[in-house]
């Protein structure tokens, strides 16, 4: 109970700070044109005259993200070891887990609503066709769950480095890493110099093959799992990053 | 309130603190003081639960800060070095979250804003993005965020740096005011803050506690402690430091100022003199005109270079 208070206390905090620098509105607005021309100009979403949002919107999302999501994320915690305020932050009666919790949720929010602003997207669908709510739906679910794990790997690199440019370029490499894990090259890489246990983890990691099935209009408790796993461990991480940084 | 066991911390192989023992009851100022790099910060930093030490322990209110690090944190308030402050939060904004974080709602936090508002006088700046704070300003609202809750333990990592001289005054009267119902820790390097704000005061180098005690116990240890400095008129130097050598309490005898006339001379005493050197040197020179007697309590800018810098004098020396 007071716990989430804590993490509620951390989440408005971190929101007010998205707003109140021009950072988030330039992310809504990027994001939203970026989605805008891929789907109509790229993907010939008008010429496909096909009533779904899937191929021409939602392929596009592990993409946009790859850049987008790392500059969410790179000042959680880079900032606040730049400017000192981490020192303040972590003397306060609370847990670093929910420091790490609320600094997650504020960002995850804000990328939740930034997905929600693209519903013109949905309306114009309707409006032209008849298109699966359903699938639409459960898109919409996957897109904001493989957000999240970007979002929690890009909380490693910040919680890594006091410059968030470092930590930008890193989260960038990493969930590139995550969209590739997938790849016959990558795995081939992989097997040559990691054990194979390592390799078939790292295959598995792969946020194309699980946001598929959400794209089908199905939820999947395994792709659910995974993503949910993501974020987990990578807060996780986050924490022990945070605690060794701190034992000097 | 306070009590450090034999506290430690290591960076890499490099001993920052070393063994550190002290407590801090309530009603007490503890001055902190040390050359940069003395292992100060990293002191505070442990206390308040920001750096877990290598070896040793910190307790605050009994609580000990590894074991029950939220149970302890409540009763601190903490200023760290530099005074951080959320850059992209309005000084309003900064306080009511702190507040917040604090455990305080609704009315409570509305009169602990308007309270501390009031103590650092912040009203000017309330609604002003801290990034546009001058020095001075930012560095009252970390402070004020540090009393928030009213806190029994108030850390302060140089909690007058950066400020101007009235604010400096300001500072070290709100401290003194809350040390009387308080255990204060708060380092500096200006000596003239520990005879201005503290009850005891520590000297650390080197991360070993060098030095402990009063403000008037630490001069005690200066050279010129108890020294009398004598000014004459008309009278040769050589006279007076001959004269003065007769004297039977006088150890030592220096010429400070020579010039127009003017003699500035100071006696050191014997050991046990206690405090009768000045009457003494008054006698030996009642036929003079003089200008100026007058008893040295000791300095502590001496006593804190003098225990700081052997060390380096010996290194210089090998």
């Amino acid at each position: 109970m007071n716990a989430w208070r804590n993490v509620w206390t951390i989440t408005k905090r971190e929101l007010g700070a998205y707003f109140t620098s021009p950072l988030a509105y330039v992310f809504i607005v990027i994001f939203l044109l970026l989605c805008g021309f891929f789907t109509f100009f790229v993907a010939h979403f008008l010429e496909a005259g096909e009533a779904s949002l899937v191929r021409p919107f939602f392929d596009w999302h592990p993409w946009f993200y790859l850049f987008l999501v790392p500059a969410v994320g790179m000042r959680l915690w880079a900032e606040e070891r730049r400017v000192g305020t981490i020192e303040l932050l972590l003397t306060m009666p609370i847990t670093a887990w929910q420091a790490i919790v609320g600094k997650f949720l504020a960002s995850w929010l804000f990328l939740a609503l930034a997905l929600l602003l693209t519903f013109p997207m949905v309306l114009t669908v309707r409006y032209l066709g008849h298109p699966d709510i359903g699938i639409i739906f459960t898109a919409y679910i996957g897109s904001w769950l493989m957000a999240g794990a970007y979002l929690a790997v890009s909380c490693i690199t910040s919680a890594l480095t006091r410059s968030q440019v470092v930590s930008f370029i890193i989260s960038v490499m990493v969930c590139l890493f995550l969209i590739l894990a997938g790849y016959p090259p990558v795995i081939n890489v992989l097997e040559q110099f990691a054990q194979p246990w390592l390799a078939d983890l790292v295959t598995s990691f792969s946020v194309m093959t699980h946001f598929e099935g959400f794209q089908k209009g199905v939820l999947d408790s395994r792709d659910i799992i995974f993503f949910l796993s993501v974020i987990v461990f990578s807060l996780f991480t986050t924490s022990v990053i945070l605690r060794t940084h701190r034992a000097g | 309130m306070i009590k450090v066991q034999n506290l430690a911390k290591m960076f890499g192989t490099k001993r920052a603190v070393d063994g550190v023992s002290f407590s801090v009851d309530r009603g007490e100022v503890l001055g902190f003081l040390g050359p940069n790099g003395a292992g100060k910060s990293t002191t505070m930093r442990m206390i308040t639960g920001f750096l877990p030490p290598t070896s040793g322990a910190v307790s605050v209110g009994g609580f000990d800060i590894v074991q029950h690090p939220i149970e302890a944190r409540r009763l601190i308030g903490y200023l760290p070095e530099n005074a951080p402050a959320y850059t992209d939060m309005t000084v309003y904004g900064f306080l009511n979250f702190t507040a917040e974080i604090r455990g305080l709602r609704g009315d409570a936090r509305k009169q602990a804003v308007g309270r501390v508002v009031e103590m650092c006088f912040l009203k000017a700046v309330l609604h002003q993005s801290v990034e546009t704070l001058s020095k001075g300003f930012r560095h009252r609202t970390c402070f004020a965020q540090s009393i928030i809750h009213d806190p029994d333990v108030l850390v302060l990592d140089e909690p007058t740096d950066g400020l101007d001289p009235n604010q400096k005054y300001e500072v070290r009267q709100l401290i003194r005011r809350m040390g009387e119902k308080k255990a204060i820790i708060f380092s500096t390097h200006i000596l003239e803050e520990v005879d201005a704000a503290c009850s005891r005061a520590i000297i650390i180098d080197r991360g070993k506690i060098v030095a402990n005690g009063t403000p008037a116990e630490l001069r005690q240890k200066s050279d010129s402690a108890g020294a009398v400095t004598l000014r004459v008129k008309g009278v040769a130097s050589v006279t007076v430091t001959t004269r003065l050598y007769q004297v039977p309490l006088v150890k030592r005898v220096t010429l400070l100022d020579d010039k127009d006339g003017h003699v500035t001379v100071r006696a050191f005493p014997k050991a046990g003199a206690n405090g009768a050197l000045a009457q003494a040197i008054g006698e030996a020179a009642h036929d003079w005109q003089i200008e100026q007697l007058q008893a040295e309590e000791g300095r502590l800018d001496d006593v804190f270079r003098s225990i700081t810098m052997p060390d380096t004098a010996k290194e210089v020396a090998q």
